[in-house]
């Protein structure tokens, strides 16, 4: 087990930003290996910059190396000169914490957060000298497998994972590294990987594709089913009941290079009910789980003391949502030993002006941006995927931003949505000019920036069934966007490239016959994919064809009620009759309010796990509209009044706390 | 309250030479808070804390004397001061080591105004060893030595023999160079270009800053006593 370290240095120097392989990050661990310790590589599959801050890997690395059976290192992948320089020196893939080879880990465990890493994950498996298909690997071979967001539909890498974990890791890699260290402790032979593998499909939220078959009619899914009978026919994904427990990460790695987020990240909560039918992330990530205010309070100023970060992320996917807000924030400004000097962000606020109030509470001296996202342009659209907005909480949000001092506001929307019309798509240049003429009595300088990412449906949302919006009709709606924004001053229209989404529409929603084509694009050179200068769609498009298989049946077709999903074997506590009826009220235009503060729908991510919404508050958090069940009456400004038809619950349960 | 300065002397060695000078300010800025040291922040829109490096280190190059001014808040006491290096040490990453603080007298020239020339040990890289020091020496012989570089986009010829103030073989292929900074400076890559066009480093360290007092010249600040001088920066030193 010795350290590549001596084979790298000498190249380090020839290399862009050499500092991402060196590790030494504060909050590093020091891995004891042994022949009692599981040894995990969690990797994520894109550069350092992007990976470093992942929390998801970060909180593994300290849950593993804490246990006396595991122990942890990280790795990233290279970018590509010195990936060429390794493919030349013959340096495999390594880890930062002590440069030891890949190859000489127990698994290699991806975290997926994004379709485009794809190839990437092939990239990093093959320069760790492992066969990137899972059959073709020995008893030698480390276990590769993948968690994050898109293990949700893991069946495009189906060929390629040895396992895949569902949901929240806290609990379930303990489970894991004890059925490893049996097969770990058994000289890891061929018996005894297929045992550690048939073992492991039998730990909840953990998915061993070879498990399974899936059986076709022509080009649809007739059935997946598990090969043996003591595998389950459907994988549950993991949810832990109480993040109080997990005040992880508790040493959050400080890099000594530059990185995105490069400030400390605290948990406020995880999940969301707001039910924006869009968001996979909402919908997987059920129930809601707050973590305590006082602790919260207690991870901030620990962590900015033992960091020496100047500001602090209230993570969550709508802090604004969370109980304890005002006061945490309150605390962490008028903290002494802070000295007022650090700055607090909260990604994904909601649009209000209470959370304005909350920004200028924070940003008491660096007043340069605000973003909120409407996502779409009209309140029909805006009903349609049920992201409750009135256009007078907007204009409210933003007259609030410009009157307190900021100048620049970030908008972000969606274009391609279900049944989106011209109207819909212009009502998003609309927005921005009355945000902008909003900002004109306040302050010359204003800018509005909006930005537009075609809508890509994914698995286990209401919009599943939806087919996506073909590049040419994606570029048609930038294009009617670009037109009527060039005669705005101080709007900016920023897009995301269609091709690349449709891409991510491919893998989001594809099968396991979609291996060979990620391989293809990884073996002709398609690395990076997330990454304009290296993203190259005629490499996809070219693997497609060569397997046969049709881009209008992966990405643009609307599925229908009794199609089997490739997922369908794969639950995220979801019935999949509620993500049904939601899709059905989504196109009747009937909005659902945030089940937090109103009646339950059984949506099954409670119910089916014996879990509820763990809220302090019992009451909807002040100001807004948004999914606290008051006054959605109207839908513009104008006092034109569009009625809401709220959905009453279908099957109510027992009072919520 | 009245302010003060510091100066810190650190080394920068092993894998950590490859962070960039950039870099190395946000690990210190990071590492005085971490310290609680009572650092002083710049007014407006956007404090910052007053933190002043010297000359840039490149990437990759390691040093045994680096410079860095910060200015506190309040004036710190003679058993703070010996404190300091103890309490910065918890707080920095492994290879950046702090050897020195002083108290910096007010109205001190700046560390890019102070800093005159450097000694570097620079490692050449694949070269015979026999042929280093004949080609330095002749270098060091030679009235002129005039180069070409790229200096903003534009060529730019001039002679920078004046500027290599000492360079003799120190063993192997690695030559001890006392390089200017100032009027005109002299990069340790530059100085290879000069000397024969085809030598590359690779490994160069940064062993001492040198600044004139009385026209003698004195390290930026004198070393500690009890700290351990480098191999060979001794003789210079005194």
């Amino acid at each position: 087990m010795t350290s590549v370290w001596p084979q790298l240095e000498p190249h380090l120097a020839d290399v862009e930003k050499p500092a991402r392989y060196i590790g030494l990050e504060l909050g590093a661990q020091r891995p004891e290996h042994g022949p009692g310790r599981v040894s995990w590589l969690l990797t994520y599959p894109d550069t350092y910059e992007i990976g470093l801050p992942n929390q998801g890997l970060q909180i593994l690395y300290e849950i593993l190396n804490e246990r006396d059976d595991a122990v942890a290192e990280r790795a990233y992948a290279p970018w590509g000169d010195l990936d060429a320089v390794m493919r030349r020196e013959r340096i495999p893939l390594f880890s930062v914490d002590t440069h030891r080879a890949a190859g000489d880990f127990d698994v290699l465990a991806f975290n997926l957060s994004a379709e485009l890493t794809y190839t990437n994950l092939l990239n990093c498996v093959d320069l760790a000298g492992i066969p990137v298909r899972a059959a073709e690997r020995r008893p030698e071979h480390p276990l590769v497998a993948a968690g994050g967001h898109c293990t949700y539909n893991p069946e495009p890498l189906a060929d390629f994972l040895d396992f895949v974990v569902i949901g929240d890791g806290e609990e379930v890699v303990s489970e894991i590294t004890a059925v490893l260290a049996d097969w770990k402790a058994s000289g890891r032979t061929a018996g005894s990987r297929t045992a550690a593998l048939r073992e492991l499909a039998r730990v909840e939220g953990v998915y061993v594709p070879s498990m399974y078959e899936v059986h076709y009619d022509g080009p649809a899914i007739r059935e997946i089913r598990p090969r043996h009978p003591d595998v389950p026919e459907r994988v549950e994904k993991r949810t832990i009941a109480d993040l109080a427990a997990w005040p992880y990460p508790r040493h959050q790695l400080v890099p000594l290079t530059e990185v995105v987020h490069d400030r400390l990240n605290v948990e406020v909560f995880r999940g969301c009910t707001r039910g924006c039918r869009f968001c996979q992330a909402g919908m997987i990530t059920r129930p809601v789980r707050e973590r305590p205010a006082e602790q919260v309070r207690t991870m901030v100023s620990e962590g900015l003391r033992r960091t020496g970060y100047d500001e602090v992320a209230l993570t969550s996917l709508s802090t604004a949502d969370f109980s304890g807000i005002e006061s945490v924030v309150q605390g962490i400004v008028d903290d002494p030993s802070a000295c007022g000097r650090v700055s607090v962000s909260l990604p994904s606020l909601r649009v209000d002006a209470f959370t304005v109030g909350i920004a200028a509470q924070i940003q008491k001296a660096r007043r340069t941006g605000l973003t909120f996202a409407p996502e779409a342009g009209t309140w029909r659209m805006r009903q349609i995927i049920n992201k409750l907005i009135r256009e007078e909480d907007l204009y409210g949000a933003v007259t609030s931003a410009f009157s307190q001092g900021w100048r620049r506001i970030k908008l972000y929307f969606l274009t391609g949505l279900p049944s989106e019309t011209d109207e819909d798509t212009l009502g998003i240049h609309e927005l921005a000019r009355n945000c902008v003429e909003i900002g004109r009595s306040y302050t010359k300088g204003v800018s509005v920036k909006a930005s537009v990412g075609g809508f890509v449906p994914k698995p286990f949302t209401p919009f599943q069934w939806f087919g996506q919006n073909t590049v040419d009709e994606l570029y048609r709606k930038i294009g009617l966007l670009r037109d009527a924004t060039r005669r705005t001053k101080g709007l900016q229209l920023t897009w995301h490239d269609p091709r690349a989404t449709l891409v991510e529409g491919l893998a989001s929603r594809g099968d396991r016959r979609l291996g060979p084509v990620i391989e293809q694009v990884w073996r002709r050179g398609g690395t990076f994919q997330e990454w304009s200068e290296h993203f190259r769609l005629d490499l996809w498009l070219e693997a497609m064809a060569d397997h046969g298989l049709d881009l209008d049946w992966y990405v643009y077709r609307h599925r229908t009620e009794a199609e089997v999903l490739p997922w369908d074997h794969i639950s995220a506590g979801l019935h999949k009759d509620f993500l049904w009826q939601d899709w059905q009220d989504a196109l009747a235009e009937v909005g659902l309010p945030d089940c937090r503060w109103t009646p339950c729908y059984d949506c099954g991510a409670c119910t089916g796990y014996g879990i509820e919404h763990v809220v302090a508050s019992a009451v909807a958090p002040a100001g807004g509209s948004q999914g606290t069940g008051q006054d959605l009456s109207t839908g513009d400004l104008c006092g034109t009044s569009v009625p809401v038809e709220l959905r009453s619950p279908r099957k109510p349960v027992g009072a919520l706390p | 309250m009245s302010s003060a300065q510091i100066r810190i002397r650190f080394s920068k060695r092993g894998k950590i030479r490859f962070t960039s000078h950039r870099d190395v300010a946000r690990i210190w800025e990071r590492a005085l808070r971490r310290a609680e040291l009572p650092i002083a922040y710049t007014e407006g829109y956007s404090p910052r804390p007053k933190l002043s490096f010297g000359l840039a280190l490149s990437t990759g190059y390691e040093s045994n004397g680096e410079y860095l001014d910060v200015t506190l808040r309040q004036v710190p006491g003679d058993v703070e001061l010996h404190e300091l290096p103890r309490r910065l040490a918890a707080a920095l990453p492994q290879g950046i080591e702090v050897q020195a603080v002083v108290a910096l007298p007010a109205g001190s020239a700046s560390l890019q105004q102070a800093v005159t020339s450097c000694t570097w040990h620079i490692e050449v890289g694949a070269v015979l060893p026999a042929s280093v020091a004949p080609a330095t020496a002749a270098a060091l012989a030679a009235p002129e030595l005039v180069v070409t570089r790229q200096r903003k986009g534009r060529n730019v010829t001039d002679d920078v023999r004046p500027a290599i103030l000492e360079a003799e073989l120190l063993g192997g292929t690695t030559i001890e160079a006392e390089l200017a900074t100032q009027p005109r400076g002299l990069r340790p890559a530059e100085f290879l270009t000069a000397v024969d066009p085809t030598w590359r480093a690779s490994r160069v360290t940064r062993i001492n800053q040198w600044t004139q007092v009385g026209g003698a010249r004195r390290e930026v600040i004198d070393l500690p006593p009890a700290a351990t001088p480098p191999p060979h920066a001794e003789v210079r030193a005194s």
